[in-house]
């Protein structure tokens, strides 16, 4: 017997290029996108809220979502030869990507021997991740976005900044200019009335979509028993993409399956009620295979792990592979409300991209994102698969490689609180210490409290004022009763 | 019932006023409280911070120290939390005496049956309700329920109440920046509310929001729900 091999960690845009901190220096500071940020997430929270509150059997469809999705994760490997299976019975093929610079070469491979040099695209976390359009512009093929908000981004040579809403870091002011500017066939005179600015869009795709012959998808959820693929989508710009072009390729990360047809009864109930707060998806694509002279005649399906084995191999963090990317998290999150998506630099932002991206390329490659919350657990209260991000975070934390400092200073608290003895005598040492300063800001500022410190405690005393040490302590106090 | 009070090491050391008023509250209502002094901290930040086998040496004196005990009683919902949501996990033989362990507001409602802890107050205060008492031990409106009884109180609604105030342990070190942001919305809806203390259930988060405050010297003092409980409006 082979001994066991550690699972390969992902590649594409999934790893921060700057520590968490340091990205969000800038984002915090820049007022314009602040304002966006707050009035998006503001809007959405709340109608998440409102259309999850009218729902009688929500926390059950929640539990039913979260045991769903935890049965294919103790069995992928048996579910994914049953969709592999069911999907080449229907006509279609199946390829398998290692991570995401094979399944940019296969999805290469399969657009040039469609003889295609141009694709159209569905709005995709995955081909995000494995970062398709670089790959297929270095190969000479034009991809051409078609989800109002990827096209905002790709014209303005952005990345998406949320996971449901990839342009949620602009204000329509901002869309109206990136259309002048890069949208040849954009009206001189467009507003930036959304009505507008969606029509111009429309206008401006519906060319791509009669003369595409390839087009590109993701997929929400990947059947097992049927071999069916699903997309979720508002716009109808998806659905275009998967009826017009006669090559339809697919890219499916293996964690998306489900194990009946029937388990969408539960996932099409929390998806569009926990991202959009609609609650009704607009436009639902489903399709098996090939439907002889109906639709696309040559369907494939790519299924990328890049990561998601190893991610799979940890029993506490693996519920990060749950996730259906509704974004609910993102939207009630305090800090990504004020970083913005951006900071994560990884395609999956806010509380799941601190879990998700750490995971799939090894916390060492993403250290600061377990670190780039407070743990308030707004996130999994509102999680529709109960994925309970606050202690994937602290799972994570234990991980992380930790700089020599801090490791040096929890190492000598530990050993002083260790010990009643020894942390009593701390307690009177720093009380004694701190005595003679505290009495002394007292008298001058009538409160025992610090307003300047040097690095590092200056990162506490630059926005708030530092309590001193109590002039007795607790037990010193009990003690004299 | 022997009651045992973990004062934790913040309060110990910075604000042995709440643990006095938890002292207070409890003999006012004729219970003993103790005060085992082997005690030392929870563990929660090293566990949270990933530092888990630094904090197993505190998990186990914790229960060293407390398991003889029918109630323990923190004032601090994020320690609370750590004990109880935390603890079963770390260490097994934990599970009994975490179950025992209490934030002040469960311990006086839940196992005392108690709501009017007799005090009079006669301030405008509001409340924060602080993220692990929230979303952890979900106290609900436990600590509002006794403080809806104080003689003399003012209470008024904080907005965005259940939003964090971006303390968060060491996150208020490692990301100064959103904390900060986080810290100055927050401190923007409490003197939106026009009230002159600030009560919640951790003093942690309260030096946070605190020290926010005093910064702008605001006016506004934070105080811990407890040390509102023992006031009886006499002059002590």
């Amino acid at each position: 017997m082979n001994p066991p091999v550690a699972p390969a960690t992902g590649g594409g845009r999934i790893r921060t290029p700057l520590p968490f901190p340091t990205a969000a220096k800038p984002a915090v500071a820049d007022t314009q996108l602040r304002a966006n940020l707050h009035r998006a997430t503001r809007t959405i929270r709340a109608k998440r809220a409102r259309v999850v509150d009218e729902v009688p059997d929500w926390e059950a469809l929640r539990d039913a979502g979260s045991a769903i999705k935890a049965d294919v994760q103790r069995r992928l490997p048996e579910l994914l030869e049953q969709f592999e299976a069911s999907a080449t019975a229907a006509g279609a093929t199946v390829h398998w990507a290692r991570d995401a610079a094979e399944a940019c070469r296969i999805v290469v491979a399969l657009t040039r021997a469609a003889g295609a040099d141009e694709v159209v695209k569905v709005k995709s976390m995955a081909t995000q991740e494995i970062e398709l359009n670089e790959a297929l512009e270095a190969a000479g093929i034009a991809a051409y976005e078609t989800d109002l908000a990827e096209l905002i981004v790709q014209l303005g040579d952005d990345t998406p900044s949320h996971i449901l809403v990839p342009a949620i870091h602009y204000n329509r002011a901002q869309i109206r200019e990136i259309f002048q500017r890069r949208m040849a066939d954009a009206p001189a005179d467009l507003s930036d009335e959304p009505a507008a600015l969606a029509e111009a869009a429309r206008a401006h795709l519906r060319r791509r979509f009669l003369s595409a012959r390839v087009a590109v998808s993701g997929a929400n959820f990947a059947v097992a028993d049927t071999g069916t693929l699903v997309v979720v989508e508002s716009e109808g710009n998806g659905r275009m993409c998967l009826t017009l072009p006669e090559t339809l390729i697919s890219v499916v990360g293996v964690e998306k399956l489900l194990p009946t047809f029937t388990d969408l009864e539960v996932f099409l109930q929390l998806l569009p009620r926990s991202s959009t707060g609609e609650r009704m998806n607009p436009y639902t694509s489903m399709w098996t295979g090939v439907t002889p002279g109906d639709g696309p005649q040559d369907v494939h399906i790519v299924l990328v792990d890049n990561g998601r084995s190893a991610v799979l191999a940890d029993p506490v963090g693996r519920p990060a592979l749950s996730c259906i990317r509704c974004s609910a998290c993102l939207n009630v999150c305090p800090v990504y409300e004020r970083a913005g998506g951006h900071a994560y630099g990884s395609v999956y932002p806010g509380p799941i991209g601190a879990i998700l991206s750490p995971q799939l390329t090894g916390v060492a490659d993403n250290a600061s994102l377990p670190y780039a919350s407070t743990l308030c657990g707004a996130c999994y209260d509102v999680c529709p698969v109960k994925i309970n991000i606050p202690e994937i975070l602290v799972h994570l934390r234990q991980q992380a490689p930790h700089p020599p400092v801090e490791r040096a200073t929890m190492r000598v608290l530990s050993w002083v609180m260790r010990s009643p003895r020894r942390w009593a005598a701390a307690l009177r040492l720093a009380r004694a210490g701190a005595g003679p300063l505290g009495a002394y800001r007292e008298r001058r500022t009538g409160a025992r409290t610090l307003r300047r410190l040097p690095w590092p405690a200056s990162a506490w005393t630059r926005s708030r004022d530092l309590p001193l040490p109590a002039s007795q302590t607790f037990r010193e106090w009990w003690g004299k009763q | 019932m022997r009651i045992a009070l973990f004062i934790t090491c913040v309060n110990d050391l910075a604000f042995p006023a709440t643990g006095i008023a938890v002292t207070r509250i409890l003999r006012r209502l004729g219970h003993t409280v103790e005060f085992p002094t082997e005690q030392t901290c929870c563990g929660q930040m090293h566990a949270n911070t990933g530092y888990r086998a630094e904090a197993m040496p505190m998990v186990r004196n914790y229960v060293d120290v407390f398991d003889s005990y029918d109630a323990i009683v923190a004032p601090s919902g994020s320690c609370t939390a750590m004990i109880r949501d935390q603890y079963p996990s770390l260490h097994p033989p934990a599970t009994s005496v975490a179950a025992r362990t209490y934030e002040l507001s469960e311990l006086l409602v839940d196992v005392l049956g108690v709501t009017d802890v007799g005090a009079e107050f006669r301030e405008t205060v509001t409340y924060h309700p602080t993220c692990h008492g929230l979303r952890l031990l979900r106290l609900g409106d436990r600590p509002l329920t006794l403080l809806r009884q104080v003689r003399g109180i003012k209470l008024v609604e904080l907005g965005d109440a259940e939003e964090c105030c971006g303390f968060g342990g060491t996150f208020a070190l490692k990301n100064p920046d959103v904390s900060t942001a986080m810290l100055t919305d927050k401190c923007a809806r409490v003197r939106d509310t026009g009230a002159r203390v600030l009560a919640a259930a951790d003093n942690s988060c309260l030096a946070h929001i605190g020290g926010g405050l005093d910064r702008h010297r605001s006016g506004v003092r934070a105080v811990h729900y407890a040390e509102i409980l023992a006031e009886t409006g006499a002059t002590s």
